[in-house]
C-alpha cells in the first residue's frame, strides 16, 4: 500500500509539498475546483461592478475605459477560469472513477497542466495594475482594437492565452488516453456513462481548435511586434480573416464549455429518477454530432460583416441544424423521467433547471440562427441573455449540480438539503431576473458592452442589476454550503450515497479513498 | 415533506411555464420598450416578421415540451407513491422526435431565406452614401453630391457624469443628423476609418459592420417621415457607447432644399479658407474642436491616460516647430490609435485646434497657426 496524503499533522511543509507535487488525479481534481471557484468569484466581482455601474444611466462609479476592461475580464475569466477548468476538475475526480482506472494515463502532466493555470490568471489578472491598463477589446478581441489599437498590456494577455491553451491541450490529451487505455475489463465504450462520452468528445474539440486560438494570438503578436499585416488593411490584411480564425475556435468553444454539462445533467437526471437514461446511444450520437457541426457553423456569429449571400445562407441552414440533436437531448432526458419515481434534492432541482433553462436558451439560438433577425439582434443585449441562458443556467448551474451530487462522494460528508434548496431558489430567481430583461433591452434596441445607455433603458437595466446581485449572493452561499459541508457535514457511510445512483464512483467507500481501483474491477 | 415538495414544485411551475408565455404576451404589446421594432422600411418588416413566426413557433414547442415535463414532475413523484419502470430506449419515438423537428427547420427555412434574399437587395438605388466609422463619429457623404459632413454625440460630459441633468434625448442626439429623402430607395455603403464600427438602425432593420479596408451594403425605403435613432453595435473603444446614429427622414422637398444648403455651406467654406484668423477666434474655435474631436483621448485637461493616451500639455509636439504639429494630425500616428484627421476636420478646424494645444494648459508657443498653413503642408506632400 502506498503511503497515504500528507495533511497538516504532517506539518505545513509535507501538506504544501502533497499539492504543489501531487499525481493524484483526486487531488489535481480538487486543485481544479477550489482555483476554478476562486476565478469565479473573481470573474463575479467584475460582472458585480458592471452590473453596479449599469444601475442607472450615467457613468457613476467607473470609467468608460475601465468599464471595457470589465467586460473584457468578465468574459475571459469566466469562461477560461471558471467554467473550463471546473469542468477538468470534474473529469479529473470522476472519469477514473467511472470508468474503474486507478489514476490518470498522465499524472505527471497532469500536474503540469493545473500548475501552469495560477500563473497564467495571474497574467492576466495583473494587466489590470498596469500602465494603460487590461485588455479591454471584449472577449473576442476583435482586431484591428486588439492589435493596433490596444493597451500595451495586450502582449500579456496573449501570453496568458497560450499558456491557458497550453493546459487545456495536456489535459484534453489526457482525458483521451485515460479513457483510450485505462478502461476496466469488460468497460466498453458503449458501455462509459454519458459524463465520460461527452468528456473525450470535448477533449478532442479542445485538441483542434486550441491550437487555432493560438494561431490568432500569435498573429495578433506578429501584427503588434513584428511590423506584419495580418489583420491591418492599411497594411494589406484583412480585419475579417480574424473574425473567422476566431470563431473557428469559438463556436466549437461553446460546445466545449457545455458538453461536459450535458454530461453531468445526464448523470443526475437517472439517479433522482431511479430509472436508466432513455437513449443512451442516441445520446452518443447526438453529442458527436453536434460537435461535428460545431465546426462549421462559425460564421453565423459574423452575419453583419458582409459576406455574400450564398455563405449566409449556408451558415444559416447549418446553424438551424443543431437543434435537431440539441433537441433529442432534451427529449431524452424528459423521458428519462417519464415514469420515473422522481424526488427532488438539490442536484436535482439543478438539473431540472438546466434542463429548462437551457432549452430557453436553445429557442434564443435558433431565433439567432434566422440570418435575416439576427440582424437586429446581432450585438444587442438578446445575446447576451441568449448566452448567459446556455452558458449560466447551462454550464454553472449543471456545474453547481455535480457540486452537491458528488460531494458527499468526495468528502464523505452530506451538505445540508435545506440550505441546498435555499441556495437553488435564489440562484434560479436572481438568474432569472437577471437576464430575463436583457431580452427586451436588446430587441428594443440596447448594445452589448455599453457603458451607457439612452433613458429608455433604464427600468429593465435595474431590473438586471437587482437580478444579477442576488444570482452573486447566492454564489456566495454555495461556497458557505461547501465549506460546512466539509467543516461540519453529516457523515455518511454507505458507498451509494444516492438510492437511484448507478455506476463504478458508487462503488468505492465514501469518502473516497486516495487511491481506488489498484485492481480493476469487473465490469458485467 | 410532502407539502414542501408540493410548495417547491408550484413556484418552480409557475416561475417556469410562465417564462415563455409572459415573453410572448410581452412580444405582442405594442410597447417598443419589449420587443423588436416593426420599423418603417421593408427590411425591419421582414424581420419582424421571420422574429415572430420564430417566437410562435419556439413558445408552441415550450409548451408542449415543458408542459410534458411539469406533467411527468407531477405525476411521477416518488412521494405519490410512483414506482420506476426500466424501459430506456424506443426506436420509433427516437426517430420521430428527430425526423419531426428536421421537418419543421426546413418548413422555417423558406420564409428564412426569403427574408434575407430581402435584406440583400441592394441593386438599382436611387441615392448612394457612404457611411465611415470614426473612434467615436460617424461620416455621411452623398456620392456624386460633394456634400460630407461628420455627426457625433450632442450631449455633454456633464450630462454623462452626472453633473448637470439629463436631457430627454440622453446619448440620442447628435451634432448633425443624416437626412434622407422619403420614397427613394438609398444604399448604404459602411466602412470603417481606425477599428471596426457597425451602423445600426432598428427601424430600418439596417445593421452593418463598418470595417476598415472594406465596403458592407445595406439599403432603405422608407415613406414615413421622421427621426430614427440607433446606435454604434461592435466595440469600438471606450467611446463606443457614446456615437449614436440619428437619421432624419424629410418629404422630398425639404430634402433637396436642405442639400442645396449643404452645397452652398461647402462653397462658402472654400472661400473662408484663405482668410487670416486672429489667436483669439482661434482659442475659441479650436477649444470647440479639441472637446469635440480629441478630449475622449486627450483629456479636456490635456494630460491624457498614462500609458495609452499621451498628454499634449507640455509635450514635445505641441512645443516643438508648428509643421511637425500639423504633420501629426494629418498624418496621423502609424502602428497607434492616433489616426490621420485630414478627412474628418477641416483646414479651418485644424488650424483652429492645432492653435489651441500650442497655447492652452500653459503650453505657451504663441505663434498663430492659420488654415493656409495646413492647406501648405497638405500639398507640399
Amino acid at each position: 500500500m502506498a503511503h497515504g496524503p500528507a495533511t497538516l499533522a504532517d506539518g505545513w511543509k509535507a501538506y504544501i509539498s502533497r499539492w504543489v507535487f501531487t499525481t493524484n488525479h483526486k487531488d489535481i481534481g480538487t486543485l481544479y475546483l477550489w482555483f476554478s471557484f476562486a476565478m469565479f468569484i473573481l470573474g463575479g466581482a467584475f460582472a458585480m461592478i458592471i452590473r453596479a455601474e449599469l444601475f442607472q444611466p450615467g457613468m457613476q462609479l467607473i470609467k468608460p475605459e475601465f468599464f471595457n476592461q470589465m467586460t473584457t475580464m468578465h468574459g475571459l475569466v469566466m469562461v477560461f477560469g471558471a467554467i473550463m477548468p471546473a469542468f477538468v476538475g470534474l473529469a479529473n475526480w470522476m472519469i477514473p472513477l467511472m470508468i474503474g482506472a486507478p489514476d490518470m494515463a498522465l499524472p505527471r502532466m497532469n500536474n503540469l497542466s493545473f500548475w501552469i493555470l495560477p500563473f497564467a490568471f495571474a497574467i492576466l489578472t495583473s494587466t489590470l495594475f498596469m500602465e494603460g491598463g487590461g485588455p479591454n477589446f471584449g472577449w473576442t478581441f476583435y482586431a484591428p482594437l486588439s492589435t493596433t489599437y490596444a493597451p500595451e498590456s495586450v502582449n500579456f494577455f496573449i501570453f496568458a492565452i497560450h499558456i491557458m491553451g497550453a493546459s487545456s491541450i495536456m489535459g484534453s490529451i489526457n482525458i483521451i488516453a485515460t479513457v483510450m487505455n485505462m478502461r476496466a475489463p469488460g468497460m466498453t465504450y458503449m458501455k462509459m456513462p454519458l459524463f465520460v462520452w461527452t468528456w473525450v468528445i470535448t477533449a478532442f474539440l479542445l485538441v483542434a481548435v486550441m491550437p487555432v486560438l493560438a494561431g490568432a494570438v500569435t498573429m495578433m503578436l506578429m501584427d503588434i511586434n513584428f511590423g506584419t499585416s495580418f489583420f491591418n488593411a492599411a497594411g494589406g490584411g484583412d480585419p475579417v480573416l480574424f473574425q473567422h480564425v476566431f470563431w473557428f475556435f469559438g463556436h466549437p468553444e461553446v460546445y466545449i464549455i457545455i458538453l461536459p454539462a450535458f454530461g453531468v445533467v445526464s448523470q443526475i437526471i437517472p439517479t433522482f429518477s431511479r430509472k436508466p437514461l432513455f437513449g443512451y446511444s442516441s445520446m452518443v450520437y447526438a453529442t458527436a454530432a453536434i460537435a461535428f457541426l460545431s465546426f462549421v457553423v462559425w460564421a453565423h456569429h459574423m452575419f453583419t460583416v458582409g459576406m455574400p449571400i450564398a455563405g449566409e445562407l449556408y451558415f444559416m441552414y447549418a446553424t438551424m441544424l443543431i437543434a435537431v440533436p440539441t433537441g433529442v437531448k432534451v427529449f431524452n432526458w424528459i423521458t428519462t423521467m417519464y415514469k420515473g419515481s422522481l424526488t427532488f434534492e438539490t442536484p436535482m432541482l439543478f438539473s431540472i433547471a438546466f434542463v429548462i433553462l437551457f432549452t430557453f436558451g436553445g429557442f434564443t439560438g435558433l431565433m439567432l440562427s434566422i440570418a435575416a433577425a439576427d440582424m437586429q439582434y446581432h450585438d444587442t443585449y438578446f445575446v447576451v441573455a441568449h448566452f448567459h441562458y446556455v452558458m449560466v443556467a447551462g454550464a454553472v448551474f449543471s456545474g453547481t449540480a455535480a457540486i452537491y451530487y458528488w460531494l458527499p462522494k468526495w468528502c464523505g460528508k452530506m451538505y445540508n438539503e435545506t440550505m441546498g434548496q435555499v441556495q437553488f431558489w435564489v440562484a434560479f430567481i436572481g438568474f432569472n431576473i437577471a437576464f430575463m430583461p436583457q431580452h427586451f433591452l436588446g430587441l428594443a434596441g440596447m448594445p452589448r458592452r455599453y457603458a451607457d445607455y439612452g433613458l429608455q433603458f433604464a427600468d429593465w437595466n435595474m431590473v438586471s442589476s437587482i437580478g444579477a446581485f442576488i444570482y452573486g449572493g447566492a454564489q456566495i452561499m454555495l461556497l458557505f454550503n461547501v465549506v460546512m459541508t466539509i467543516r461540519k457535514g453529516k457523515p455518511v457511510v454507505e458507498d451509494k450515497v444516492w438510492e437511484g445512483a448507478e455506476g463504478l464512483e458508487w462503488t468505492v467507500a465514501t469518502p473516497a479513498p486516495y487511491h481506488t481501483f489498484e485492481k480493476p474491477p469487473e465490469v458485467k | 415533506m410532502l407539502k414542501r415538495a408540493q410548495a417547491l414544485f408550484l413556484s418552480l411551475l409557475s416561475l417556469v411555464v410562465l417564462l415563455p408565455i409572459a415573453g410572448s404576451a410581452l412580444a405582442e404589446s405594442s410597447a417598443s420598450q419589449l420587443n423588436m421594432p416593426q420599423g418603417v422600411t421593408e427590411v425591419s418588416q421582414v424581420a419582424y416578421d421571420i422574429h415572430m413566426i420564430m417566437i410562435w413557433v419556439c413558445t408552441v414547442i415550450g409548451v408542449g415540451v415543458f408542459g410534458f415535463m411539469f406533467y411527468v414532475m407531477y405525476a411521477h413523484r416518488k412521494s405519490r407513491g410512483a414506482v420506476a419502470e426500466n424501459f430506456h430506449e424506443h426506436l420509433g419515438v427516437e426517430l420521430l422526435w428527430t425526423i419531426v423537428p428536421t421537418i419543421i427547420l426546413i418548413v422555417m427555412a423558406f420564409p428564412a431565406t426569403t427574408a434575407l434574399l430581402k435584406v440583400y437587395d441592394t441593386d438599382n438605388p436611387d441615392i448612394e452614401i457612404k457611411i465611415t466609422g470614426y473612434q467615436w463619429k460617424w461620416q455621411y457623404e452623398y456620392l456624386g453630391e460633394g456634400v460630407k459632413f461628420m455627426s457625433e454625440l450632442n450631449t455633454s460630459l456633464d450630462e454623462v457624469y452626472g453633473r448637470a441633468p439629463k436631457g430627454e434625448h440622453y446619448l440620442r442626439e447628435v451634432t448633425e443628423p443624416l437626412v434622407l429623402p422619403v420614397g427613394k430607395k438609398i444604399r448604404f455603403l459602411v466602412t470603417g476609418n481606425d477599428v471596426i464600427h457597425s451602423w445600426w438602425v432598428p427601424d430600418f432593420g439596417v445593421k452593418r459592420d463598418a470595417i476598415p479596408g472594406l465596403f458592407t451594403a445595406g439599403w432603405a425605403k422608407t415613406d414615413e417621415p421622421g427621426i430614427y435613432v440607433g446606435e454604434c453595435t461592435e466595440l469600438c473603444g471606450l467611446g463606443h457607447a457614446f456615437m449614436p446614429v440619428v437619421v432624419e427622414v424629410k418629404e422630398e422637398a425639404e430634402y433637396n432644399e436642405w442639400l442645396a444648403g449643404k452645397k452652398a455651406e461647402a462653397a462658402e467654406y472654400a472661400s473662408t479658407i484663405g482668410k487670416q484668423w486672429s489667436a483669439e477666434e482661434l482659442m475659441v474655435k479650436g477649444e470647440e474642436v479639441y472637446i469635440r474631436s480629441c478630449a475622449a483621448c486627450h483629456q479636456a485637461n490635456g494630460e491624457g491616460i498614462p500609458g495609452v493616451f499621451p498628454a499634449l500639455k507640455n509635450s514635445p509636439i505641441a512645443l516643438g516647430a508648428m509643421e511637425g504639429h500639423i504633420a501629426i494630425l494629418i498624418d496621423g500616428v502609424a502602428g497607434s490609435s492616433m489616426q490621420s484627421f485630414a478627412e474628418q476636420l477641416s483646414e479651418v478646424d485644424i488650424a483652429a485646434v492645432v492653435h489651441y494645444e500650442r497655447n492652452a494648459w500653459g503650453n505657451n508657443v504663441g505663434d498663430v497657426t492659420q488654415p493656409l498653413d495646413v492647406l501648405n503642408y497638405k500639398q507640399s506632400k
